[in-house]
């Protein structure tokens, strides 16, 4: 079992995920994301890793990915169309449907807005779309006659999924991006007890322990009221899917109940669309909403009304939902640009920032920005940021270790210092190994797989009837005989091989003759001998036959008189080599001697 | 293993089947035929209902004629509709462990099993077939409760009494199981025993058996199940189509090699070919519309009619009916409408992929968007203020027996400019029709099952190719109608295994392996010797663990250390345990060979003296005698342990050991 993760972003470093994981032979790449940060041949993994040595095609069982987010799936029509990859592509429904619109949007961004060349087009979206395959939660999906897919409902966006991958007895769970406690429109992060030998966790929010979800959203409910009350603008810069959807859920229920007036608006463009989504995938959402969907739709928004650029410079209080989250590019970042100078107003980042966004600057206190054209941009705004990403924290990650079981852990999409901490606090409390690699090492697990065979039901109806006797602490041995032929392994009973071999049984016999000293008569002797075992052997079956022989079980007992001793009997004790045991036994038992008794 | 029968119905099965060591019951279906020997349930007074005659019998005693009325000839039961349940005294049914649902049609006892047979277990099912099964439940209920009836009526049950009413009262089956309807209380906890499951999902079921739902292709949601642990594989057909409608297609594939092949719920109208019904449908609909009559489309809440307002969504404009208005009437008919909408996952991949645009997947939504397809919860309320005749309703129940149906059937049945169209197959529509006779308006028999017909199972039974088949005992000959239609039965080699009502069936099976885990430890130490070309062998000792049907094979654990302080022991204390066997052993012993190597470990007076079948050989001054033949050895000694001991290891060098 070896794991590797491509370039720079899915190991020690939040930012793109590319894992590509070997499990008995087979190779599955997890995800397929780019990174944000960068502009250039950075943003996308390094194939060459695989390619160097042939096609990715023939490399690849199959490509997974968790959910639609582009640092999990925007490389993908950059590796299927560009590089080459026509193996199938799994992921859940919702983030085949989400997928290609964010592609195609962050196509749009960087080809016809920043013109660059060298990037994928529209239609290697679409090819690359027709090489999906969606399944459904809990599906086992059979990728190949060995490996076997399964999907875990994840929470973190709509249709986000856990993935166990399975070739025989080994497993691989990789949670993708998870998020452990139900928020407003998902559900917690579920998964078995399925005891992978591995399980690869995202590790975003390693140390945090965030305080209750309620506090949180009553934090985020005070500062937009506050802002609002004092004539402040507020903007909220997110992603059209996700977070945005819960953030309104809850602003609109706060706006209804409060009977504030102040516009709330949403970036147009995706969002109609991503709501309607959230119509249609309403399965994917939390209990109370797929409850509720007949009578109320929560995603029919009363409050929150379509944002028209123009409605920037409008004077007066309101709060935006602008897109993208991390302030980088498009609609978000030039409403920035507009707010950022008055005091009165806020920007709220409720989600992570990558390095190398405006996002990340002001969040790490920058507040003098250089912007395209060495102009100087000065945030005099309130810049708060607010933990609303759906990603587990360390307690939720602990949680999950304790749900699957795994017997290795490996922790990746986190910063290396506050990894380093979680991985203490797993070895610790579950005392498995942790590993965190960093970015292109791979990382090498021995598993020690138990081996499955065949056994006959006659041999195990034995074993089973004798393993039934009370006394449960001396366990029992059981004796058999494994044929491997073919790959296939079947255990049996001896006599069963030794027939489907068409082989005979060999049979070892031995007779030891015991002289014992006996005046008496034969039969009297042999009466004598038999009295004697009765009393010894009182767990056996001990028999006196009509013909003047006893049996010990299949142990057979003769007296013949000693042909020149009368005063001396001769005992035949003749036992077979599976008997050897008893049969010994019982000679030295009768070699000293019959005990003095009257009868 | 062994099937218990508990419904003789073919297409509402309950059977329980005994596999390895769980008890699985198998669909729970309400046979609701018997409400047809009642008497409508109406939602306003009916004058005509209740002028009904009091049945009297031949010789004039008229002690049922306030339970029994008699309408055109026929006898209705004036009562609270009752249900036909499944048997519940073939077995004890607290003794099940699990129930697998279908689809949404067999659940409908659910309640009766779930909360009055001390059943304990859980029920799996998928979430389109729970959330419509509720739907249906809810109707169901619903329609009964909101007509409270005084009576119920007991004395025609009773056998003396039955022996003497007309048919089909009189050879009714089982009428003291006939039960009524259950609560919304009871459907709430029946439900809340259900654990939800997805296409293809294996489900470890104490660790001895696997179940999983596969995709039937007859309904949202609808599945097979296929029972199997790692040696036998029983597949569970229950209501499936080949049909392209708007469920996902069905799964054969997963079928294949199957031991035993249950196969239940075929199409109930053999002959009749769904595409012709819904033409005609439409070209009735069409036609009774543009003479100014209504149409009345008795209905279930869900299936068929989504197929139903799909055509009609595509018809209505090149008919001319653009501005008649469509009604669909059901307290559930909201939550039904907007539930197809939401289950793309479980669609056929036109459906699937509107999704993706996003945009709903049936076309009822622009329907109602354009205000063509009106719903409303009962007749009651805003529908009277919307109400324009002529018109198009659907509304349940198909049995014509309660629902806002039965208004309807009052309100036009006098007119012969009306139609009533029955799509729904569940029921005679003679009998259900029976009434409401003297009736003028026209009645038009389009059914609708989009189920497997004989020929596509006998291409199905080709393609998976089960060892043995089992099927309700209807399937094995020609209906009683048509008894010359041989070719509407089940063919196949080995002919099927039927069973009805009431039956215990014993699958025929026999098991031979069981799977084990070898631990790595035992695994390593194994020494496996290759006997054949390509057939190696390994003898294994190994402590056998078993924990929750699963079976581990361990490494022995070492001998314990005699203790250091030995006490003196009596006799009876060394008696030999039960070891396990020692080995079988094989092979033969060359004599030539066996006597140097006697003479290597020192024996020097051997002597060999040939026999009949083989040798023996002395050893004179042991006074020691070896017989050898081909498949046998005897030692023969005097008891001197340490040389037999010897001469035992010497013979077991030439052998192999098993």
């Amino acid at each position: 079992l070896s794991f590797f993760c491509l370039g720079p972003g899915a190991g020690q470093d939040v930012g793109r995920s590319c894992i590509l994981v070997s499990i008995a032979g087979k190779n599955v790449m997890l995800d397929c994301g780019m990174h944000m940060g960068y502009n250039d041949d950075r943003r996308f993994p390094d194939f060459s890793y695989i390619t160097q040595n042939g096609r990715l095609t023939d490399f690849l069982d199959c490509v997974i990915i968790s959910h639609f987010h582009l640092d999990h799936c925007g490389a993908l029509p950059y590796f299927s169309e560009m590089v080459g990859y026509d193996g199938p592509i799994y992921m859940t429904h919702p983030t085949k449907a989400i997928c290609p619109i964010l592609l195609e949007d962050y196509r749009k961004i960087t080809v016809d807005k920043k013109g660059e060349t060298n990037f994928f087009t529209s239609q290697m979206i679409k090819d690359c779309m027709k090489k999906v395959v969606a399944v459904h939660l809990h599906q086992t999906v059979q990728v190949d006659e060995e490996l076997e897919i399964k999907a875990y409902y994840a929470g973190h966006v709509l249709g986000a999924a856990m993935f166990q991958i399975k070739v025989g007895c080994e497993s691989v769970v990789y949670t993708g991006d998870y998020n452990m406690t139900p928020d407003r429109h998902l559900g917690a992060a579920w998964i078995d007890k399925c005891r992978p030998d591995l399980l690869i966790s995202e590790s975003t929010y390693a140390t945090t322990i965030r305080d209750s979800k309620r506090c949180r959203e009553r934090d985020f409910l005070k500062k937009v009221h506050e802002t609002v009350e004092r004539g402040g603008k507020v903007l909220i810069p997110v992603f059209a899917l996700g977070r945005a959807q819960e953030l309104c859920i809850l602003l609109e229920t706060f706006w209804e109940r409060m009977n504030l007036k102040a516009p709330i608006y949403f970036s147009t463009g995706l969002t109609e669309k991503a709501n309607h989504y959230y119509k249609l995938f309403i399965t994917w959402t939390n209990q109370k909403i797929r409850k509720t969907f007949v009578q109320r739709n929560m995603f029919e928004f009363k409050h929150i009304k379509a944002f028209d650029r123009a409605f920037a410079d409008n004077p007066g209080p309101m709060v935006v939902f602008a897109t993208p989250g991390m302030l980088h590019a498009g609609q978000s970042l030039q409403i920035f640009r507009k707010w950022a100078g008055n005091e009165k107003n806020m920007v709220i980042m409720p989600g992570y920032c990558v390095q190398g966004t405006v996002g990340h600057k002001i969040l790490s206190g920058q507040r003098k920005l250089e912007m395209e054209g060495r102009q100087i941009l000065e945030v005099k705004m309130q810049v708060e940021y607010m933990s609303f990403s759906a990603h587990a924290d360390a307690k939720g990650i602990m949680q999950l270790i304790r749900q699957a079981e795994p017997r290795n852990v490996l922790l990746v999409h986190g910063e290396a210092k506050k990894m380093e901490f979680l991985k203490q606090k797993i070895e610790q409390e579950f005392h498995v190994s942790c590993y965190m690699p960093a970015n292109g090492e791979t990382t090498t697990i021995f598993t020690n797989p138990s081996i499955p065979v065949d056994i006959s039901l006659g041999l195990l109806k034995r074993e089973t009837a004798i393993g039934l006797l009370p006394d449960v602490k001396k366990p029992k041995l059981m004796h058999g005989t494994l044929i491997m032929k073919d790959n296939s392994f079947r255990l049996v009973s001896p006599e069963q091989a030794l027939k489907e071999l068409g082989l005979a049984e060999h049979q070892l016999r031995f007779t030891c003759r015991v002289h014992i000293q006996d005046p008496r008569k034969e039969h009297e002797t042999v009466l004598r001998v038999y009295n004697h075992l009765k009393g010894i052997l009182k767990d056996y079956s001990v028999q006196h036959l009509p013909d003047g022989s006893i049996t010990v079980e299949s142990i057979l007992i003769q007296a013949t008189a000693h042909s020149e001793d009368q005063g001396t009997k001769v005992l035949l004790v003749s036992w077979t080599y599976q008997d050897e045991e008893l049969g010994s036994y019982l000679t030295s038992l009768l070699k000293k001697g019959l005990p003095q008794s009257t009868s | 293993f062994f099937q218990y029968c508990l419904s003789g119905h073919p297409t509402l099965p309950c059977n329980v089947l005994k596999f390895k060591s769980t008890t699985i019951m198998l669909d729970c279906g309400l046979d609701m035929t018997s409400t047809l020997n009642f008497l409508p349930l109406p939602l306003v007074q009916s004058p005509r209902l209740s002028k009904l005659p009091g049945w009297v019998l031949k010789d004039g005693s008229t002690f049922l004629d306030k339970e029994l009325k008699e309408c055109s000839g026929h006898v209705f039961v004036d009562s609270v509709p009752e249900f036909c349940l499944p048997e519940t005294e073939l077995l004890d049914l607290s003794t099940v462990d699990v129930i697998l649902i279908s689809n949404y049609h067999c659940m409908m006892a659910l309640p009766y099993i779930t909360e009055y047979t001390g059943f304990t277990g859980t029920v799996y099912a998928t979430e389109p077939t729970v959330q419509i099964g509720r739907l249906l439940m809810e109707e169901l209920v619903n329609s009964i409760e909101r007509v409270p009836k005084a009576q119920s009526a007991s004395m025609w049950k009773n056998k003396e009494v039955q022996r003497l009413l007309p048919a089909p009262l009189k050879d009714a089956v089982e009428v003291s199981m006939w039960r009524k309807c259950y609560t919304m209380p009871e459907v709430n906890a029946a439900l809340s025993k259900i654990q939800l499951v997805g296409y293809s999902q294996k489900i470890e079921l104490f660790g001895a058996v696997q179940v999983t739902p596969l995709s039937s292709g007859y309904a949202l949601g609808s599945s097979n199940w296929i029972i199997q642990s790692h040696y036998e594989k029983v597949s569970y057909v229950s209501g499936s189509s080949l049909l392209t409608t708007h469920p996902q297609p069905m799964d054969q594939a997963s079928l294949k090699n199957s031991d035993v092949l249950i196969l239940t719920g075929l199409t109930q109208i053999p002959t009749a070919n769904p595409d012709g019904m819904v033409g005609e449908f439409c070209s009735n609909l069409a036609m009774t519309v543009r003479n100014g009559g209504n149409v009345l489309v008795p209905c279930y809440p869900s299936g068929v009619i989504y197929d139903l307002l799909e055509c009609l969504y595509q018809y209505i404009d090149s008919a001319g009916l653009s501005n008649v208005p469509f009604y669909f009437i059901s307290p559930v008919a909201n939550s039904s409408l907007e539930f197809s909408q939401i289950f793309a996952e479980w669609l056929c991949h036109n459906k699937q992929t509107k999704v993706y645009l996003p945009e709903p997947p049936f076309p009822h939504a622009e329907l109602i968007q354009t205000n063509k397809l009106k719903h409303y919860p009962s007749i009651h309320g805003d529908f009277s203020n919307d109400f324009k005749q002529p018109c198009v309703v659907f509304t349940g129940h198909p049995s014509l027996r309660f629902g806002d149906v039965v208004h309807f059937m009052e309100l036009w049945g006098k007119s012969s400019l009306n139609t009533v169209i029955f799509t729904e197959p569940d029921f005679s529509y003679l009998d259900a029709l029976a009434p409401y006779q003297p009736l003028a308006m026209k009645c038009v028999y389009c059914p609708i099952d989009t189920r497997l017909n004989f020929i596509q199972v006998s291409k199905l039974l080709k393609e998976v190719q089960p060892l043995h088949v089992v099927c309700p005992e209807q399937y094995t000959q020609p209906p009683p109608t048509q008894s010359h239609r041989t070719d509407l039965m089940i063919d196949c080699q080995p002919p099927p295994m039927s069973y009805r009502r009431a039956e215990v069936l014993t699958l025929p099976y026999k098991r031979r392996y069981e799977k084990i885990e070898i631990m790595p430890e035992l695994a390593d130490s194994l020494v496996p010797l290759e006997i054949k070309p390509g057939i190696s062998l390994a003898t294994v000792s190994a402590v056998l663990h078993t924990k929750d049907n699963k079976h581990v094979l361990q490494l022995p654990p070492k001998p314990p250390q005699p203790p250091a302080s030995k006490k003196r022991k009596r006799v009876s204390d060394d008696v030999p345990e039960y070891k396990p066997l020692k080995p079988l052993l094989s092979g033969s012993i060359p004599v030539d060979q066996f006597v140097q190597t006697l003479e290597k470990h020192g024996f020097s007076d051997v002597k060999v003296e040939d026999t009949a079948k083989g040798h023996i050989v002395l050893l004179q001054e042991a006074e020691t005698l070896i017989q050898i033949e081909e498949d046998s050895t005897h030692i023969i000694c005097d008891n001197d342990e340490p040389l037999r001991v010897k001469l035992r290891d010497l013979v077991l060098k030439f052998l192999q050991k098993f």
